[in-house]
């Protein structure tokens, strides 16, 4: 079937199988690889997307579902060199080893962050509880959702 | 495979009446999975994820309606008065999981882990059920008749779940190896009724299907009457009553060996879990 999406801010058409996921979609027909296929079944995070501005693993959803909605992902973060600040922040921490999981965590990250610019321990790891990551160990990650959101006050987002 | 979108629930009537076969998909946090992993392949797929008519809740006459497509993220939201099953769905998944799964989808699915399920049946909730031809309400107990088992028709599809507001303290608590992302090994929700002095206790994830206590609930019932603490939230009770209690609900329980845990694990937690929420729910009411 023919999907039609309006992805990072500009309408795009695919025609996918009619079982495939919105992962599929983007990263198999869109040219969009930044959002990482992994579990398959919503443990991981790393395909977490936006769709209609809210936080879902992209494995998850039908990608007929995303027919005629918003999808956002990983891609739009930056504006070309320039990094997301969150994105800084991850690269500031070492909160990026094998690099796998980040897109997602990063992604998660700045959901929590719109939400909540000022979070506190517990809230970040709520936050980040669908999201894995088997190299780090979390800690850097926690120190660059916390150095991200100091450097995110009262900037204009 | 086919995907059909309806945009209203009586399109997706119409559709259902035709296409029986189709497998309906709202939040796709289960239905995904066996499409991902190959498990499942139907013929037809019915997004009913758009529906307006399943996204909402409403009170009416002392009684909640929660539509099938409201998401555990909403009911956070949304329903804060709501106490167990905010507990309950606060405990589903992750955020991304919670954002897309529904009471609705734990009611189609019928997993005796459905973290909404034990507080439906805490709460003697009905369930609503629509076809082209009209609409039927089952109660929850008869709703679901086995793991992964409903009454659900082929043609019909889950419109709602509703149930009598009831005042008084209660929770859902569960066991399993984190906080975030776990199928319960052992769940419980414990609703206290202050206008019918009752008590309901349910258990999830120890049965074919979510299991009451009737025996536990009469008991602690009757020996809150016997200490008068119905009209007296002040009123102490006997110290062995909180765990007689949760022998006796670890009684009821029906639990079988499994990946997640082994049946005298499962039995002794539900135990521990009902004793606990006893103790919350008489600390909630003293404080209240």
């Amino acid at each position: 079937m023919i999907v039609r999406a309006r992805v990072n801010g500009e309408w795009r058409s695919a025609e996918v199988w009619a079982g495939a996921s919105l992962l599929h979609l983007l990263r198999d027909h869109l040219g969009l690889p930044g959002s990482k296929n992994a579990c398959e079944q919503g443990e991981c995070g790393s395909c977490s997307v936006w769709l209609d501005g809210e936080l879902v693993c992209a494995c998850l959803v039908l990608a007929a579902q995303a027919h005629a909605r918003e999808v956002r992902t990983v891609e739009a973060l930056a504006a070309g060199d320039r990094l997301h600040p969150v994105q800084e922040a991850f690269v500031e921490a070492g909160a990026v080893q094998c690099g796998f999981c980040t897109p997602g965590f990063v992604v998660a990250a700045v959901d929590l962050l719109q939400r909540d610019p000022a979070p506190d321990d517990a809230t970040i790891r709520e936050a980040l509880s669908g999201n894995l990551c088997r190299c780090t160990g979390y800690a850097k990650i926690l120190d660059a959702v916390r150095l991200a959101a100091q450097r995110m006050a009262g900037r204009p987002r | 495979m086919e995907v059909l979108l309806p945009r209203t629930l009586d399109e997706a009537l119409a559709i259902k009446a035709g296409r029986p076969e189709a497998v309906p998909i709202a939040g796709g946090t289960d239905l995904m999975v066996a499409l991902n992993f190959d498990r499942a392949r139907p013929p037809a797929l019915l997004d009913v994820s758009r529906l307006p008519e399943l996204r909402q809740w409403r009170r009416k006459e002392g009684w909640l309606v929660l539509g099938a497509g409201v998401t555990y993220a909403r009911i956070v939201r949304e329903l804060p008065e709501v106490v167990p099953l905010v507990q309950a769905a606060r405990s589903v998944g992750s955020p991304q999981i919670r954002n897309r799964g529904t009471v609705g989808g734990n009611l189609g699915t019928a997993s005796p882990a459905g973290d909404a399920l034990p507080v439906l049946a805490a709460y003697d909730a009905e369930v609503e059920l629509a076809s082209a031809g009209g609409r039927r309400t089952v109660p929850f107990n008869e709703f679901m008749v086995g793991p992964k088992k409903t009454v659900l028709r082929p043609d019909e599809l889950i419109v709602a779940t509703h149930w009598r507001f009831v005042r008084g303290p209660g929770s859902f608590s569960k066991v399993g190896t984190r906080n975030a992302m776990v199928i319960a090994v052992a769940s419980v929700c414990l609703v206290l009724d202050e206008a019918g002095h009752t008590v309901r206790v349910a258990l999830g994830s120890v049965g074919p299907t979510i299991l009451r206590a009737p025996d536990a609930e009469r008991f602690v019932a009757g020996a809150l009457a016997a200490a008068g603490w119905w009209d007296d939230p002040r009123a102490t009770l006997p110290a062995q009553v909180a765990r007689e209690f949760g022998e006796r609900v670890a009684a009821a329980a029906r639990p079988i060996d499994d990946v997640r845990g082994t049946a005298a694990y499962r039995r002794h937690a539900c135990g521990v879990l009902a004793r606990r929420a006893l103790v919350w729910a008489l600390e909630a009411r003293r404080a209240a």
